[in-house]
């Protein structure tokens, strides 16, 4: 019998590192929650990237939910990302409004051209200076903010086919029901 | 006794003797030596109040680095969903220090604010900052990689 | 072209693997000698195509093939020829095929030596080893391939981690593999007598060469990993007890144990099941160490980029070798204690005392290196143990160790004599308390560090006393076989480690300090002057180089350059500058600029003067030339006359070492 204990003290162990993986499958160890998540988005004021004299802000954009996406010309997985996005748009619930990081207009307008233009509104901030406010690293990021301006989820990285089902939709689908 | 059993039962006290104090001491050990990781909110709630020495784990506030002139005394500002707080850090960061960042700083409270003795930054894999722009683009690939790259220093 | 050839070697060498597992094993069994000649043709084909995949790959990097996932992951242009090679094993992929490439120099090296072993013996072992195979290589093949398709090729590649852009990287891996996986062969040996029912020890004999030199494997590994981190990493520590630092130190502490059990099973026929215990744990925590640093369960300096699936093929791999082997030795292992009987005063004693005492140490490691988990499975909140923990046990469980260690070449086998050891007891005693005498004058006082001069003085005496005795008592050429040598340099190395661990550990002064150009600060009775920083270049990477100065008493000293790099990729790497000497070591490191925008300005540094710190590299070299020598024992050298007389109750060598 004692000769088992080697075999039984194994079992053990297996369980708790099986328990490891999958506890690290639904627990990202780094992941900290956006000091920002469930407060009002900050106060913006933007220039639209296809017309720089009107302006977007926060207040314009009350009413309503929004996705808010930021996306950059130069950022690579923001190609990765796109594909999803455009197909998802129409289907999402909510408004898809574009956040053009630190790129210059043309290079923005002609990677829309090529990419596809899925946004229903386009904001450009050429000098990032407003996506500090919102804590925004690098691109892509993406905010969903309710109808009352407050941000509700956020992602970092690219949405991927398993974001948008697992986390986005889900996201969506738990704002608060008014009219959209 | 024959030499065999004698032999087996020193085998035996042996055995148990060792796993006695090692069992103590591994408990004490670890009694004296548990590192609790706690968030900024958390600490505010009063979470962290039982323990002297606690990991504080966060962002780095955008902006909130502060340098002092005159000496290594660093500041900044750890924030999670609910929370803030401010540490006091002397000595050399690390390199991958910066804002927005997850560090998890280990140290006390003293007062409001929490004094670090050593300063942890975890690499993100998922971020890609725009400086990063002119190398990607020129290797044109779909994955971003920074594999194993957080080693901003473990002291 | 090239990639696929590597993919079908990969799955040529996948179908060997299974070819030289189950039919040798099942031959062995039924006793059937043509299933048992398997083993070694497929043990070669499978050799020559996972050699052949290797170089493949290391071709591609060598020709920039970007059209390689991996390749143009870890390679650019601009990284030299040398990095290329080491970026092969710079990244999961590629590590898990040199994995697989040093299991195969084993096994060929096993299959080109055992042809003196007894057809069956041999058969089992070459089986065992390729199980372990099939499934490296199919984890290779189905989780992780490194010669995925990256298309269209890009014209440029990634980069290879800075962090691992050091010449001490180079061989670390490939070496700590060595050891590793060398524990394999141990492990093969007791799966093999287990299957086969092996009533007398004498495998024991054969697997102990292997056993010594995958020991030395891992010691050269370790060290050349410690030097690593000292040198790299920027923060002048040599160990931190990182999850991963644990995983190759687990299997080398009970490795450690398990050489000397193999020591007695061989000659006096004792602890048969807990040396068999010993090789399947060693090799387990050789597997554990390869689940954590793949499986992301823990989060450590290097781990490797972490995916779930290939942690959880891992783990069932693990069930099934682990699981199995500890069953089948609940199952087959001998049932009755054999060998002769020790008194409570033997060299058996003393070794039984290590055993356990490196036993425990391995499971306090383990335990403290698991203990992230058990908080997240117990709830018990976000917990970890730091260094404190594993400071406070580990010196405590190695204490009795040292101080057993003079006495052990003079105790004899199953009863040793008390007069010997009592007069051995005093002299080392004498010389310790001499010794720590004389440190304490020069150490102010320090405890810890008249401790390490004393520990060391003690190994030390023991190990020259015997070294003496033996040159007095014993005919030339008879005096220091390999096997006792092997023993003598690993002990003296010992006392070397001994007193580079403590006396750097008690007197290293350190400092980190802002410094504006011209400014002198004085550690350690060295002045370092900061001459400040400039801009230099090198192949992939530019960095900010500071300039030091050092001095002693008005006499120059060095001119240190640490730099700040920022390779290809953004990354940026610390590279200290080190001035090394045999009684010290100074060490500065770049910390951050004052202000960012003026690099000529004041900057942060960090700056050690650390006495003793090369002692234990080299004792830990000593231990690993002491584990390559015994390993050449003319004892271990299997002649066909060999296993008969092996099978006798005892040999002429026990005999011989009974006598002195």
């Amino acid at each position: 019998m004692s000769r088992l204990i080697p075999f039984i003290g194994f079992l053990l162990l297996a369980g708790l590192l099986g328990f490891g993986i999958w506890w690290n499958t639904g627990h990202d160890q780094t992941a900290i929650p956006s000091p920002l998540i469930n407060k009002p988005a900050p106060d913006f004021k933007l220039p639209l990237l296809y017309e720089p004299t009107q302006t977007a802000t926060r207040e314009s954009l009350l009413g309503k939910p929004y996705l808010l996406n930021v996306f950059a010309s130069w950022c690579i997985e923001c190609g990765v990302e796109h594909p999803v996005l455009q197909a998802a748009a129409p289907t999402l619930g909510v408004a898809l409004v574009g956040y053009n990081y630190k790129d210059a207009p043309d290079d923005a307008k002609a990677w829309l051209a090529t990419h596809g233009n899925p946004y229903s509104l386009l904001m450009a901030d050429t000098s990032g200076q407003t996506a500090i406010d919102f804590g925004v690293y690098a691109a892509p990021e993406s905010f969903l903010v309710d109808a009352h301006g407050v941000i509700r989820y956020k992602h970092i990285g690219p949405i991927t086919p398993e974001v948008l089902d697992n986390e986005l939709k889900p996201a969506i689908a738990a704002l608060p029901q008014e009219p959209r | 006794m024959n030499p065999t059993r004698k032999r087996r039962l020193i085998v035996v006290l042996l055995v148990v003797a060792a796993a006695t104090v090692a069992v103590g001491l591994g408990v004490f050990a670890l009694q004296q030596n548990m590192n609790y990781l706690f968030t900024p909110s958390q600490v505010q709630s009063g979470a962290a109040s039982n323990h002297k020495t606690f990991r504080l784990g966060g962002m780095v506030k955008a902006g909130s680095i502060q340098r002092s002139k005159t000496s290594l005394l660093a500041t900044f500002t750890v924030v999670d969903a609910d929370g803030a707080m401010p540490v006091e850090y002397t000595g050399i960061l690390p390199d991958l220090f910066r804002d927005n960042q997850s560090v998890i700083a280990t140290g006390h409270m003293d007062n409001a604010h929490f004094v670090a003795t050593e300063v942890l930054a975890k690499h993100d894999e998922t971020y890609m900052p725009k400086e990063l722009k002119d190398a990607m683009a020129k290797a044109h690939k779909d994955k971003p990689m920074q594999e194993g790259s957080d080693a901003g220093g473990s002291p | 072209m090239t990639p696929e050839l590597g993919q079908i070697a990969l799955i040529l060498a996948l179908l060997l693997a299974l070819a030289q597992s189950i039919l040798p094993i099942v031959g062995a069994w039924k006793n059937n000698g043509a299933m048992m000649a398997v083993a070694r043709p497929a043990a070669f084909g499978q050799g020559f195509f996972v050699v052949m995949a290797f170089v493949l790959l290391v071709w591609a990097f060598l020709h920039f093939d970007f059209s390689v996932q991996y390749v143009a992951d870890n390679s650019n242009l601009a990284l030299p020829w040398y990095y290329r090679i080491t970026a092969v094993w710079g990244a999961h992929e590629g590590s898990m095929l040199l994995w697989i490439f040093i299991l195969n120099v084993w096994t060929l090296a096993l299959a080109f030596f055992s042809r003196q072993l007894p057809e069956a013996f041999a058969a089992r072992v070459l089986g065992v080893l390729g199980i372990i195979s099939v499934g490296f290589l199919a984890f290779i093949l189905f989780t992780s391939d490194p010669f995925g398709r990256l298309i269209p090729m890009p014209p440029d590649g990634g980069d290879l981690n800075p962090v691992l852009q050091d010449p001490g990287m180079t061989f670390h891996p490939p070496v700590i593999y060595m050891g590793y996986v060398g524990f394999s062969v141990a492990f093969a040996f007791s799966i093999a007598a287990l299957l086969g029912g092996e009533l007398e020890q004498a495998w024991v004999r054969w697997a102990r060469p292997w056993t010594n030199i995958a020991w030395a494997f891992l010691t050269c590994g370790i060290v050349a990993g410690s030097w690593w981190a000292y040198a790299e990493l920027g923060w002048g520590g040599w160990w931190f007890w990182d999850p991963v630092e644990n995983a190759s130190f687990m299997p080398w502490l009970v490795g450690t144990a398990l050489i000397h059990a193999q020591a007695v099973t061989e000659k006096r026929g004792s602890l048969r099941a807990w040396t068999i215990l010993l090789s399947i744990f060693a090799f387990s925590l050789s597997l554990l160490g390869t689940f954590l640093v793949r499986s992301g369960v823990l989060t450590s300096v290097h781990s490797f980029a972490s995916d779930p699936r290939r942690g959880l093929f891992i783990l069932c791999f693990l069930i099934f070798v682990v699981g199995g082997s500890l069953l089948l030795y609940a199952l087959r292992a001998p049932k009755v204690a054999g060998g002769k009987p020790f008194a409570v005063v033997s060299r058996e004693s003393a070794i039984l005392v290590g055993n356990l005492m490196f036993t425990v140490a391995a499971a306090m490691v383990l335990l403290g290196t698991l203990f992230p988990l058990i908080g997240d499975a117990l709830n018990l909140g976000k917990i970890s143990v730091g260094p404190p923990y594993f400071g406070l046990l580990f010196p405590l469980l190695m204490l009795p160790i040292v101080l057993l260690l003079p006495f052990g070449p003079y105790l004899r086998w199953g009863k040793g004599e008390p007069q010997i050891l009592k007069r051995v007891m005093l002299r080392a005693l004498l010389a310790a308390m001499a010794c720590a005498i004389v440190a304490a004058f020069f150490v102010d006082g320090k405890l810890k560090a008249i401790a390490g001069v004393a520990a060391a003085a003690w190994v030390a005496v023991g190990v020259l006393l015997y070294i003496v005795k033996r040159w007095r008592e014993m005919p030339r050429g008879r005096r220091y076989p390999a096997e006792m040598a092997g023993m003598l340099f690993a002990h003296a190395g010992v006392a070397i480690f001994l007193i580079g661990v403590l006396l750097s550990e008690s007197l290293s002064a350190t400092s980190d300090v802002r410094m504006a150009p011209g400014e002198t600060k004085t550690i350690g009775g060295y002045d370092f002057r900061f001459d400040g920083v400039r801009e230099t270049q090198g192949p992939n990477w530019r960095a900010d180089q500071g300039t030091v100065t050092v001095t002693r008493n008005g006499k120059p000293v060095a001119v240190m350059q640490p730099q700040k790099r920022t390779y290809t990729r953004e990354q940026i790497q610390t590279e200290s500058a080190i001035d090394p000497g045999v009684t010290r070591d100074l060490y500065v490191a770049l910390g951050e600029p004052m202000d960012k925008q003026h690099i000529d300005g004041a900057w942060a540094l960090r700056l050690y003067y650390k006495p003793f710190i090369r002692w234990l590299w080299f004792g830990g070299l000593m231990m690993m030339l002491g584990g390559f020598v015994s390993a050449c024992d003319r004892r271990f050298r299997v002649r066909r006359t060999a296993i008969v007389d092996v099978a006798e109750p005892m040999h002429a060598s026990v005999l011989a070492e009974n006598r002195t």
